[in-house]
């Protein structure tokens, strides 16, 4: 009975403009991420404008992961909208698991979303998740302790300055870490960066038939690279740091440097949170001058699963959360450095947006990376710090855990690069690459 | 005297429980057999047929399979010794008659309530961290280099953590146990000239035997299945991967149903082995 109720109204809800006559409450599953909580907080304009009601399941990012991913699979329904990757939409939807996002109103304007992320977002031209905010990765840099080491920051560094730079900055004795990297074991975590870096690199994950390259020379020099700069610049337990640690060691002084996603850069600049908010500056990440740089490209989405009950309001749901709207939503309550960023052209071209320190530099991150030729050679698979096959997210966290290991100074990067070639070649044949 | 009649009432009285738990047992237990049979890829296109005996042969020849096996074993045999030792000494504390016993008493049950993930975040970012811990600034004020203890020594953190969560559980067992000790036999002991050692060694420890016996069986069954300390601490890195984290790689990292299903099923057979040899070794003080 009331499912039907409830189809009858989503029909409605379709057919006429939103009134709060049929008001639903929807379920979204997110990320515990500073915009998305801002996004919740925001909530209340959005059931004033609809009358829908809004349930959140805000979740770390690893367990939000495992939750939507085992609730799709088993069809389990528990979420109307769920905030996913570019990892997860191209395969999601190619198992015809997500509603198609093709339907969006006019004022909308899906053009204005940058084509990157669109592309990335996309299953033959369908937009199947809306970008919440997209990142890539840039470095954050501490200006005054640059300004000490007598070096200057070019827009555009490479490897080899930003390792210079970083063993210059090195204070271990008063806690200063010249650079501060993912270590911590997972595919969205040291393995995003180290994929990342070693596309710059010219190091591949697989070549064109599929057969892994752990075992290549690229590999071997972006691991050794990594593993000594961080013995001698980094800060102790590393292997244990991931974005969240890294970001509270940047905010609390502790790091010269820190390459990771562009989003952190509000985060660093506020003053609320950061104690070195007026010192911190930005440049892309660095390059081996093979004519690719160490970043990546992410997206946060929010995606409707198929079957849902109340489809009518997640697209309304969707529609103000991803819209122009909502940007200045946030902007008049937070202040323009707060935005969602890297998703609308539109933001850029913005006058006020342009005076925010970092904007330049995410934008210009964002467009250097490309999902379709993420590293210097060939490539079977689409992502630029990972590979778009469902038996990825489990090998890159095995992967992780060997390159970790080698970090926290328990094996040699040749082992575990040979660890790693083997798992993953082992993995590959069962999935039947 | 129980007459045959009484028996079978009892019987009957007992039944809607007796199913109630085996239903709740057997309904997993079944579906993990069945799944442990056949190829299942939730993200390729789920059940893709029967598969014989595969998984199993791929879960054993797998190059984690041992180390996780002996992680688990590692984990369970040192919580163990950690929480007998140390709850004994605690429960004998506890039992002295001093100020503000029933305050201390709360307070060493205390951690019994905290949930896993909480303690464990707890330790890995106050305790442990070799910035910003407490145990590293403790290190720096003597001059020491601070510890990276979670991937330096990371079964032994664990071991830490996890045997600070079960100690309290060990010293109420075990105090209750203490507490039904007969006082007139330990001060005979102790008219006869009997010294301190001797008197916990010949009278209180066989005492407790019993219970010891209780908090190593029950302490076991929970022990061989931790998981959320080592999620949050290391994620399996460091050799702190145990068959149950494993299996959640397998089934939820990997997306491979029948290869977790399969490790599930050699989980069950590894427990049983576990029990068995403890049955045999300790068991035999609860017949008495």
């Amino acid at each position: 009975m009331y499912p039907r109720n409830a189809i009858r109204a989503a029909t409605a809800l379709s057919l006429l403009t939103a009134t709060a006559a049929f008001a639903e409450t929807i379920t979204i599953a997110t990320v515990n991420n500073g915009d998305m909580i801002r996004m919740q907080g925001l909530t209340e304009d959005f059931t004033a404008k609809t009358g829908h009601e809004v349930e959140w399941v805000t979740l770390e990012e690893n367990v939000l992961r495992q939750r939507v991913t085992t609730d799709i699979s088993a069809k389990g329904g528990q979420f109307d909208i769920m905030t996913i990757g570019m990892y997860e939409t191209p395969i999601w939807s190619a198992n015809g698991w997500l509603v198609a996002l093709d339907d969006l109103p006019a004022d909308y304007d899906v053009d204005d979303i940058l084509p990157a992320m669109r592309g990335g977002l996309s299953l033959d031209g369908t937009l199947y998740a809306a970008p919440f905010y997209g990142e890539s990765s840039m470095i954050m840099y501490r200006t005054d302790l640059m300004e000490q080491a007598g070096l200057e920051m070019p827009d555009a560094p490479s490897w080899d300055f930003v390792a210079d730079a970083a063993r210059k900055m090195t204070d271990k004795d008063n806690e200063i870490y010249g650079i501060c990297l993912r270590g911590k074991a997972g595919w969205g975590e040291n393995m995003a960066f180290l994929t990342a870096a070693a596309n710059s690199f010219g190091a591949r994950w697989f070549d064109e038939d599929w057969t892994p390259q752990f075992d290549s020379e690229p590999w071997a020099t972006t691991l050794n690279f990594y593993l000594d700069l961080m013995n001698d610049a980094g800060p102790p337990g590393a292997s244990n740091n991931g974005f969240n640690e890294n970001l509270s060691l940047f905010q609390q002084g502790k790091c010269g440097m820190w390459i990771d996603a562009t989003v952190a850069a509000s985060f660093v600049t506020n003053p609320d949170d950061s104690t070195v908010a007026d010192k911190v500056g930005f440049a892309l990440a660095p390059d081996a001058g093979l004519g690719k740089r160490g970043n990546w490209l992410w997206a946060w989405a929010l995606a409707i699963p198929a079957g849902t009950q109340k489809e009518a309001a997640a697209k309304e749901f969707i529609n103000w959360a991803t819209s122009k709207e909502y940007l200045e939503l946030v902007a008049e309550k937070e202040g323009w450095a707060n935005v969602p960023p890297g998703t609308r052209s539109s933001l850029y071209e913005n006058p006020s947006y342009q005076d925010v320190p970092f904007a330049k530099m995410t934008l210009e991150s964002i467009l250097t990376a490309d999902p379709n030729n993420p590293t210097v050679d060939p490539v079977p698979y689409v992502g630029v710090q990972f590979a778009a096959i469902p038996e990825f997210a489990g090998i890159a966290s095995q992967v992780g855990q060997e390159f970790s290991a080698a970090l926290a100074g328990q094996q040699t990067a040749e082992e575990a690069l040979a660890k790693a070639q083997a798992l993953t070649a082992d993995e590959m044949e069962a999935a039947g690459y | 005297m129980a007459t045959q009649h009484s028996r079978s009432a009892a019987r009957i009285m007992m039944a809607p429980a007796v199913i109630l738990l085996l239903g709740w047992m057997l309904v997993p237990l079944t579906m993990t057999l069945y799944f442990s049979f056949k190829k299942y890829l939730p993200l390729r296109g789920g059940d893709l047929g029967w598969v014989g005996f595969d998984n199993y042969a791929r879960f054993l020849s797998s190059s984690a399979f041992w180390p996780s096996v002996q992680a688990t074993l590692v984990i369970v045999g040192g919580v163990l010794l950690i929480t007998v030792i140390f709850g004994v000494l605690l429960a004998l504390l506890l039992n002295q008659p001093m100020w503000g016993q029933g305050i201390v008493r709360i307070l060493v049950i205390a951690p019994f309530f905290v949930m896993p993930t909480v303690s464990a975040l707890v330790w890995k970012n106050m305790f442990m961290d070799p910035v910003n811990g407490l145990f590293a600034h403790l290190w720096k004020v003597f001059g020491a280099e601070p510890v990276s203890w979670l991937s330096e020594a990371s079964l032994q953190s664990i071991i830490l953590i996890v045997s600070w969560q079960w100690l309290p559980f060990a010293t109420l067992i075990l105090l209750t146990a203490i507490q039904s000790l007969d006082r007139e036999q330990l001060e005979a002991a102790e008219m006869d000239g009997a010294p301190p050692l001797s008197r916990f060694g010949y009278i209180t420890l066989p005492h407790l035997s019993r219970a010891i016996t209780v908090v190593v069986l029950i302490q076991t069954i929970f022990l061989l299945s931790i998981f959320a300390e080592i999620f949050v601490t290391t994620q399996g890195s460091f050799g702190t991967r145990t068959l149950t984290y494993l299996i959640y790689q397998r089934v939820l990292e990997s997306q491979n149903v029948g290869l977790g299903s399969a490790g599930g099923v050699y989980a069950i057979i590894l427990a049983n082995i576990v029990a068995v040899f403890l049955m045999r070794i300790v068991g035999k003080n609860l017949d008495a």
